[in-house]
C-alpha cells in the first residue's frame, strides 16, 4: 500500500446522477421510494433509511441510535436472531447497516430477483422487532469492543471526538454517534425498543433500490410488502437543542504516545445544503476542493507541501451534507523537525493569501473538469449513488437538489468562492486540534503561552 | 473524520486479499471475456461495456518489493510512489495538472508480489490518457525534490505503522512466518533503508520491477478489442525484460505458541494462524470453502459466533487464507479488551480443533454453498472491479473459463472432501499467536 495517508480528504463531489433514470414515489403510508435503474448486471441493492440518527437520541443515552441498529440484527415476533443476515447469505448476498447523527440505514445487496425476499424481511423488523436479554447483552459487549476497536484505539478518532464535542457548545453533533463509554454501558434492551417504537416506521423511512430493477417492478413490491405497515403515530421531528452563538475560538491538544504522526486539525462550524438553495454550500465545497481537493495542485498541498517542504501533506474538506450545521475543515501534517505551531502558522498564512489573491481560473476550471468526469465514472457505482439519494433525502434535501448539484456546483464563480471563505473561515467560530506525542516540560510551556 | 459508524468493520486482512477475491469468484459469471492477443505478444482479458464512457484498466507487473536487495528494502515501494510525480518533460506538478486536465484517474501501488497500474480514463480522451500513463511508466523523472517529499511521506507512514497494533501484529507475524525470506519483510522498508535510498537505487528498482515479460492485463469499459490490443501495445511493448530472478519460494517457520509484543492500548490485538495451503494446490477451493464457514469476514461463521454473537467479546474476528506467489500462511485477527485475553484464547484453540477433529456439518456445507455459488453476479461490480479481477485472475494463474466452471466446482465438493480438507488445514498445535498488547495475565 502507497500513501495511505488517512488523513488526506479526498474530493467529496457527490456523484451526478440523473444520467440514469430515476424515479421517485410515496407511499399512502408515508414510505418515501427511490428508483435508480442500472441494467448492467442482474443484482440490486436494497436499502432502507430512517430520518433519524445518534442527534435524536435522550440525553443521557448516547449510543442508543447504534445499539438499536445492531439489535435490529436479532429478531423479529417470528423470525430468529440472526435469521436476516443468514437468509441473506443464503441468497448469497451481504447485508450490513450504518448510523450516523441524522439518519440509520440498512441495506442488502443481492441478486436481482430476491428482492422480494429482502422487502419482506426489511418489513418485518420495520414493524415486529422483538429480542430477550440473552441478545441484547452480549450485543451491549460488542458495542463497548466496537468502541474500544474504532475509537480509544485510534488516537486521531479520539481527536476527533473530543473537536467535535468543543465545537458543538449545545447541539448532539457534539455528542460521539457510538456514545460515551459511560452511558453505553447502561443502555439496555428496552431503551432500544423504546427508540424504535418513538422512531421507526414508514413514515420516517426511504426506502432506496439500485440496479437491476424497474420503477413499476418496485413500486408493485414496495405496496405488497411496506403498503401494510400503518404510519407510526409517534414519529415526530426530535427538536434538537441549536447552537448560540459561538463567541471564542477553541483548542485543544490530544497527547498520545501511540501518535506516529502529529498533526493541526481544524473545525469551522458551517452551513449545510438548503433545499432549493444549494449555491453556499456549493461554493464551500468547490473551496475545499481548491484549497485541498488534490495532491499536489491544490493550493494548501501546493504550498506548503511542494514549495515550502514544511508539510506531508494538508488538507481541507467540507461535510454540508446534513439536517443542522455543517463542517469546514482544514489540517496539516508536518515534515519531521518542524513543529506543531510552525505548521498551523504557515497554514493560516497560505489560507490568509488565498483570501488575498482568490482563485486561480486555471485551478478553478480542471475542479469543474473534474466534476464533469464524476457524472459518467459515477454511472459505475449504482450503490454509490443510492447512498447519495439516501443521505440526501434523509437530512431533508430533495431528489431534486441532488440532481441539481452538479450545476449547483459549476455554476459557482470565482467570487462565490470568496464569499463562501470570507464567511466560514472565522475562528470564533471554530476548534483547533492538535495530536502529538507526548509533548516536553519545553514544548508544553509553549502551548500554554 | 467519521460521521458513520458500520455495523460490522471490514476486517484488516492486508495479505493475499486479491487471492480471496478471484478465488470467491462464483460460476457462470454473465459476463463475457475476451482474450485479446496483441501484435506485441501480450494477451489481455477484456470485458467490452460500452454503456458508460471510460475504460478502466489494471496491470499488475509481477516481483513487487519481493525481488528487491534487503539492504535496500522498500525501493519498490518507493519507486512506485513517484512513477505519477514527474515522467518526461512533465515535473510532478505538470504531470498532476496534466492528468486532472483529462480527468483520468491513474495509481500505481506497490504489494509483496507485485506493482500494478490501475487507471479509469474516458473515451473522449483516451490516447492521451494513454500517452500520460506511457510515459508514468517508461520515464519517470526521479526529480530529487519529488523523491523528498514521497521519501518522508514513506517514512511518516512507517512511524504511524510503528505505533498501530494491527500493523504491529502483522508485520511480526510475517516475521515469524517467513524470517529472511522477502515476505518477512515490511514491503515499505524500514526508516533506515528508506532513509538510504538514492536515485540511482530507484532508477534500478524502475528497470527491474517494471518489465515486458512479468505482465497481467485486464480491462472492462468501452473499448473494442482491437482499439486495446493498440493500447497495450504501445503502454508495454518497449518495455525491457525482467532481469532480476524472482526468488525462491518460502515455507512457513513460525515456532507454535504465544508471542507477546508489549503495546499501550485499550485493546489487545492478537493476529493467530499457522502454515496454509499453496493456492496451486489442487484441493485449494476445498481449504477456501471450509475457511469461508469457519471465519470468512461474514456474519455466521463459527469465529463471529462464538466470540462475538454468544459472547460479545469482539466486534470483529476472521481468518483467511494468505496464498501469495512465494508462500502462504493461514491466518487471523481479533482484537479485544485485555481482560478477555485469555478466555479468546481458549475458545479460538477450541474452535480449531474442533475443525481439525470434526470438520464442518453437512448443514453449514450446503449453506456455505448456496452463499458461495449466489454471491456470483455481486462480484462483478461494475467496469473498475471487474478490470481488477481479471488482472488478479491471471495473475494466479487461473484459467480464462474459470469463471464459468467455478460454482460447478463448488457444488461438486463432497462432505468428504471438505472435512478431509478441515483435518489437513486445521492443526491446533501448531498455532501461532502474536499479541501485541496486554495479555490479560493480571486481570485473571
Amino acid at each position: 500500500m502507497f500513501l495511505r495517508f488517512s488523513l488526506v480528504m479526498l474530493l467529496l463531489f457527490a456523484r451526478p446522477l440523473w444520467a440514469e433514470p430515476v424515479s421517485h414515489f410515496t407511499l399512502e403510508n408515508g414510505l418515501e421510494v427511490v428508483v435508480i435503474e442500472d441494467r448492467r448486471a442482474p443484482v440490486a441493492v436494497h436499502m432502507v433509511w430512517y430520518r433519524v440518527g445518534a442527534a435524536d437520541e435522550p440525553p443521557g443515552r448516547s449510543g442508543i441510535a447504534h445499539f438499536l441498529e445492531h439489535l435490529m440484527f436479532k429478531g423479529t415476533e417470528t423470525r430468529d436472531p440472526g435469521e436476516f443476515s443468514a437468509v441473506v447469505e443464503a441468497q448469497g448476498g451481504r447485508d450490513n447497516a450504518f448510523v450516523s447523527y441524522d439518519y440509520t440505514g440498512y441495506f442488502q445487496r443481492v441478486a436481482s430477483d430476491r428482492l422480494a425476499l429482502m422487502m419482506e424481511m426489511e418489513a418485518d423488523r420495520m414493524a415486529n422487532l422483538s429480542f430477550t436479554e440473552a441478545e441484547w447483552l452480549p450485543e451491549r459487549g460488542v458495542i463497548l469492543e466496537e468502541r474500544g476497536q474504532v475509537l480509544e484505539s485510534r488516537p486521531n478518532a479520539q481527536l476527533n471526538e473530543q473537536m467535535r464535542a468543543a465545537l458543538f457548545q449545545n447541539h448532539p453533533y457534539g455528542v460521539p454517534i457510538i456514545g460515551w463509554r459511560h452511558e453505553m454501558a447502561e443502555l439496555t434492551g428496552d431503551h432500544a425498543m423504546e427508540f424504535h417504537a418513538l422512531h421507526y416506521g414508514p413514515n420516517s423511512a426511504i426506502l432506496v433500490v439500485a440496479g437491476d430493477v424497474s420503477a413499476d417492478e418496485v413500486r408493485a413490491l414496495a405496496e405488497e410488502f411496506y403498503g401494510p405497515i400503518p404510519p407510526n403515530p409517534n414519529v415526530a421531528r426530535v427538536q434538537r437543542p441549536m447552537e448560540p452563538p459561538h463567541l471564542a475560538e477553541r483548542r485543544l491538544v490530544l497527547e498520545d504516545a501511540r501518535v506516529g504522526q502529529p498533526f493541526v486539525s481544524r473545525m469551522y462550524l458551517a452551513p449545510v445544503r438548503q433545499s432549493g438553495d444549494q449555491s453556499e454550500a456549493a461554493a464551500l465545497q468547490m473551496l475545499a476542493a481548491l484549497l485541498g481537493g488534490t495532491a499536489r495542485t491544490s493550493v494548501l498541498e501546493r504550498a506548503l507541501v511542494i514549495d515550502a517542504g514544511i508539510a506531508l501533506s494538508a488538507w481541507a474538506g467540507y461535510m454540508g451534507t446534513a439536517r443542522d450545521y455543517g463542517i469546514f475543515s482544514l489540517g496539516i501534517a508536518p515534515a519531521d523537525g518542524v513543529d506543531l505551531q510552525e505548521a498551523e502558522d504557515a497554514l493560516d498564512r497560505v489560507v490568509a493569501e488565498f483570501l488575498d489573491t482568490g482563485p486561480d481560473e486555471a485551478a478553478l476550471e480542471r475542479v469543474r473538469v473534474q466534476i464533469r468526469a464524476s457524472e459518467i465514472y459515477g454511472m459505475d457505482d449504482a450503490q454509490a449513488r443510492a447512498r447519495e439519494f439516501g443521505t440526501a433525502l434523509s437530512v431533508g434535501l430533495t431528489v431534486a437538489d441532488v440532481e441539481g448539484w452538479l450545476d449547483a456546483l459549476l455554476a459557482v464563480e470565482a467570487e462565490d468562492i470568496m464569499d463562501a471563505a470570507r464567511m466560514v473561515l472565522d475562528r470564533n467560530q471554530a476548534v483547533t486540534g492538535w495530536l502529538t506525542p507526548p509533548l516536553t516540560d519545553a514544548q508544553q510551556a509553549e502551548v500554554s503561552q | 473524520m467519521t460521521g458513520i459508524l458500520l455495523h460490522r468493520a471490514a476486517l484488516g486482512l492486508g495479505l493475499g486479499l486479491g487471492l480471496l477475491i478471484a478465488a470467491a469468484l462464483p460460476l457462470r459469471a454473465e459476463i463475457d471475456i475476451t482474450p485479446v492477443e496483441t501484435p506485441g505478444g501480450f494477451t489481455a482479458w477484456l470485458v467490452q461495456e460500452d454503456s458508460i464512457p471510460f475504460v478502466a484498466l489494471d496491470i499488475h507487473f509481477r516481483g513487487g518489493a519481493s525481488i528487491e536487495d534487503p539492504a535496500q528494502a522498500g525501493v519498490v515501494n518507493l519507486m512506485t510512489g513517484l512513477l505519477g510525480e514527474g515522467a518526461g518533460d512533465l515535473d510532478a506538478q505538470a504531470f498532476a495538472e496534466a492528468r486532472e486536465a483529462l480527468a483520468a484517474r491513474i495509481s500505481f501501488s506497490a504489494g509483496r508480489d507485485t506493482v500494478s497500474l490501475s487507471a479509469r480514463f474516458l473515451t473522449d480522451n483516451r490516447d492521451a490518457a494513454a500517452e500520460l500513463i506511457r510515459l508514468a511508466l517508461h520515464e519517470p523523472r526521479f526529480d530529487a525534490d519529488a523523491v523528498e517529499r514521497v521519501r518522508r511521506q514513506v517514512l511518516s507512514s512507517l512511524r504511524r505503522d510503528a505505533v498501530d497494533p494491527n500493523a504491529i501484529a502483522g508485520r511480526e507475524f510475517a516475521r515469524l512466518a517467513f524470517g529472511d525470506h522477502p515476505y518477512g519483510r515490511h514491503p515499505d522498508g524500514t526508516p533506515e533503508s528508506v532513509a538510504a535510498l538514492d536515485g540511482d537505487a530507484l532508477r534500478a528498482a524502475h528497470r527491474a520491477a517494471i518489465t515486458r515479460d512479468r505482465v497481467y492485463i485486464g480491462a472492462a469499459g468501452d473499448i473494442s478489442p482491437d482499439d486495446l490490443a493498440a493500447l497495450v501495445d504501445h503502454l508495454l511493448a518497449d518495455l525491457p525484460e525482467a532481469e532480476v530472478p524472482l526468488p525462491e519460494r518460502t515455507p512457513f517457520q513460525a515456532e507454535p505458541g504465544v508471542h507477546a509484543v508489549a503495546f499501550d492500548g485499550p485493546q489487545t490485538v492478537i493476529a493467530f494462524g499457522h502454515a496454509g495451503i499453496e493456492r496451486d494446490d489442487p484441493e485449494f477451493l476445498a481449504a477456501f470453502v471450509v475457511n469461508e464457514v469457519f471465519g470468512g469476514g461474514r456474519f455466521g461463521t463459527r469465529l463471529m459466533r462464538s466470540l462475538r454473537e454468544e459472547r460479545g467479546l469482539t466486534y470483529g474476528v476472521g481468518s483467511f487464507l494468505s496464498s501469495g506467489a512465494l508462500g502462504e500462511s493461514y491466518q487471523g485477527r481479533v482484537s479485544t479488551d485485555p481482560q478477555h485475553v485469555p478466555q479468546v484464547l481458549d475458545i479460538l484453540r477450541a474452535e480449531w480443533a474442533a475443525m481439525a477433529a470434526d470438520g464442518i456439518t453437512e448443514d453449514e456445507a450446503e449453506r456455505v454453498r448456496t452463499f458461495l455459488t449466489g454471491a456470483y453476479p455481486l462480484r462483478f461490480d461494475g467496469n473498475a472491479a471487474i478490470a481488477s479481477i481479471m488482472a488478479s485472475m491471471q495473475f494466479q494463474g487461473f484459467d480464462i473459463d474459470y469463471v464459468n466452471r467455478r460454482n460447478d466446482m463448488v457444488n461438486a465438493l463432497t462432505p468428504d472432501e471438505l472435512n478431509a480438507m478441515a483435518a489437513r488445514l486445521y492443526d491446533p498445535e501448531a498455532l501461532v499467536f502474536v499479541m501485541v498488547g496486554d495479555s490479560g495475565a493480571e486481570h485473571d
